[in-house]
């Protein structure tokens, strides 16, 4: 590290801790209860844990997902749409097919996937063919995912409700099949944990694996680091990245389909069924520094300021606060991280 | 005069009101990128910018205090983006997703606990031309910092395009390392670039706060600055085509507002998202990909 290198991250640190604090004070709460709620309402008992857990399923897809494509070079920042883009594929699969049993859930999360999958894809098809930045375009295709979810729950054709009586039908889909709905694994007093947890504790496992463990994963880190190198060693960089970027896009999809099918949401497909998870998710990873196995910490972390968040308002402190501190806490993990590998810079 | 030209009046007025924010921040972001940087952090500088102007108006009592606090916040916005993804070297979109998720998170704290009220600057309207026929009021009745667009725009393409310093920022974003080897100081150019593309963008900012609207409220820009990004992908990076960009921005935002008012359909999301899809195809069809800046988005650092 270059002698200037620590202080600038310990005072981002610092900051992270001391500008939260202050904005309660300045605006006239009390630092203290705002801590204790956030605590509370994240970790306080089994309701408050139960929630929490529900949130890290979604943002631990999504950041496991942001660990390969951002590993293999590729780096995709549009996770946010890609989520959009699974719960709609999802929606449609399971308002649509008709597939016998609870194996329609494993429709509905592969759907997602692959729908997901093949729309993150699309970037690195557009950087192969045209050159076109893959952080641009799947930057841009967010807001393209935003507009195509709102089109199909507006348009009686698609996927918006049918109508009940004169009532008239709002923005939105009918809700899913409770076949669809992901179960919630046993409920000791209160604490209930739900199926998606467990699926995507599995799916971090299994890529934690890939990435470390297999050729695969070495050829996509390889990609990554050096690709002029791994072109010479015969990795066919191109298609490497783009499959890890039509993975991370599909583990964002699924990650659509479990906020789809869990309790965090109505079980219906709504134009803001995403509620940030992908732009989280994605700062889950950089804290985590694209280590598949860290970002189950750090997504609990970020799960709690959720969870907790929402118990905020009753001490007189908006929950945007949890924003600033997420903000913050990136900001703290990224920047000394580039900077131990700071070059001399002009 | 007849009822089209009303309505023609009516979907250009606005039209304008919705693309001048736009073409101030396009300016800044067109200086930053011909420098080497993609910006996304403008809709940070935007967005802190619309709410610091409506803040410092309402201590001031002065709307014109506020649209210059909007820049000054602009100016920071852009200093911070630049120390640090060009003095230690954190990748750009990070940079600015992160502060973008900083600033939407600060702006939105500050305006539920405290309340600005409403400012707004003084209209202006040029007698004599503003009763053109259809024309005149949408583009000689304005509030005044609109007017400012018709000294800023050939200023930053003088800037970039006519001046030295905009040679050498051209350079920096062309081939750094080339424009190391010649002696300029890469990354202080980038930083330069960012605090312009602050003060620009901020002025938008401001612009849409206490000029426009005359209050701020939660998420106000609203991904306004992705739109100005797209703006400039669409224009090719060059300072005509990127403010062409935003009139057509702007007004394909005006015709989804008034359309349905006038008994037309439209399908609100296909112009929503016009701009993004206009910027994708102008990236996969045209030649405009040549335009791009050589070094777009990559670090510059001297190897150890």
């Amino acid at each position: 590290m270059t002698r200037t290198g620590l202080w600038p991250s310990v005072a981002i640190i610092a900051a992270a801790v001391i500008l939260p604090s202050l904005l309660i004070a300045v605006t006239g709460g009390s630092p203290v209860a705002a801590l204790q709620a956030l605590v509370q309402g994240g970790l306080g008992d089994a309701t408050a844990v139960s929630q929490t857990l529900l949130y890290a399923a979604p943002l631990l897809l999504v950041a496991v997902g942001a660990c390969c494509s951002a590993r293999s070079g590729a780096f995709n920042i549009g996770q946010e749409g890609q989520v959009l883009i699974g719960a709609l594929a999802g929606a449609a699969a399971g308002l649509r097919l008709a597939v016998p049993g609870p194996a329609l859930l494993l429709v509905v999360l592969l759907a997602a996937a692959l729908a997901a999958g093949v729309w993150a894809w699309l970037s690195a098809l557009m950087n192969r063919l045209r050159g076109v930045d893959i952080a641009v375009s799947t930057l841009l295709m967010t807001f393209l995912a935003q507009q195509l979810v709102a089109f199909a729950v507006t348009t009686p054709w698609l996927l918006q409700e049918s109508r009940l009586g004169d009532a008239a039908a709002l923005p939105q889909s009918n809700k899913l099949p409770a076949r669809t709905l992901l179960a919630s694994l046993g409920d000791s007093p209160g604490l209930q944990l739900n199926l998606g947890l467990a699926v995507s504790l599995g799916i971090a496992l299994l890529v934690a694996v890939a990435l470390d463990r297999t050729r695969w994963g070495f050829r996509l880190t390889m990609a990554g680091l050096n690709p002029a190198a791994a072109r010479h060693a015969g990795v066919p960089v191109a298609a490497v990245s783009g499959l890890a970027l039509a993975v991370s896009g599909a583990l964002a999809g699924m990650a659509g389909a479990v906020l789809l099918a869990s309790p965090l949401s109505t079980n219906r497909l709504q134009p803001d069924i995403s509620i940030n998870i992908g732009w989280d998710g994605l700062l889950v990873a950089l804290i985590a520094r694209n280590r598949p196995l860290l970002t189950i910490p750090v997504a609990v972390l970020f799960a709690t300021l959720r969870a907790g968040g929402s118990f905020l308002a009753a001490t007189g402190v908006p929950s945007y606060l949890v924003d600033v501190v997420k903000a913050l806490l990136t900001l703290a993990f990224v920047a000394p991280a580039v900077m131990r590998r700071r070059t001399v810079a002009a | 005069m007849s009822a089209v030209a009303v309505d023609l009046e009516t979907i250009l007025s606005s039209g304008i009101r919705l693309a001048a924010p736009l073409a101030f921040a396009a300016c800044g972001e067109y200086i930053a990128e011909r420098a080497g940087t993609l910006n996304v952090s403008v809709e940070a500088m935007m967005l802190s910018a619309a709410f610091g102007s409506i803040a410092v108006a309402d201590l001031t009592g002065s709307a014109t205090a506020g649209l210059l606090a909007g820049v000054l916040l602009g100016v920071l916005v852009g200093a911070a983006h630049g120390a640090l993804s060009h003095r230690w070297q954190v990748n750009t979109f990070v940079v600015g997703l992160v502060l973008n998720a900083l600033v939407l998170g600060l702006t939105s704290y500050l305006i539920t606990v405290g309340d600005p009220g409403r400012h707004q600057v003084a209209q202006l309207s040029v007698p004599g031309l503003r009763d053109l026929p259809v024309l005149g009021a949408p583009l000689f009745v304005e509030r005044w910092p609109v007017y400012l667009l018709i000294a800023l725009v050939p200023l930053a393409w003088w800037l970039v395009e006519r001046s030295r310093w905009g040679l050498e920022l051209r350079a920096v974003g062309e081939n750094p390392e080339a424009a190391d080897m010649t002696g300029i100081r890469v990354n202080l150019r980038r930083r330069q670039a960012l605090l312009w593309c602050g003060a620009l963008a901020g002025l938008g900012g401001a612009h849409l706060a206490v000029g426009e609207v005359g209050s701020f409220n939660q998420n106000m820009t609203a991904g306004r600055g992705y739109l100005v990004i797209a703006a400039v992908i669409f224009g090719g990076w060059r300072l005509g085509r990127t403010l062409a960009g935003c009139a057509l921005f702007g007004l394909a935002d005006a015709l989804r507002l008034a359309l349905p008012a006038l008994g037309h359909t439209v399908n609100s999301q296909l112009l929503i998202s016009a701009p993004y899809l206009l910027a994708l195809l102008a990236m996969l069809m045209f030649t405009t990909r040549q335009r791009r800046p050589g070094a777009l988005a990559q670090p510059f650092g001297r190897a150890p």
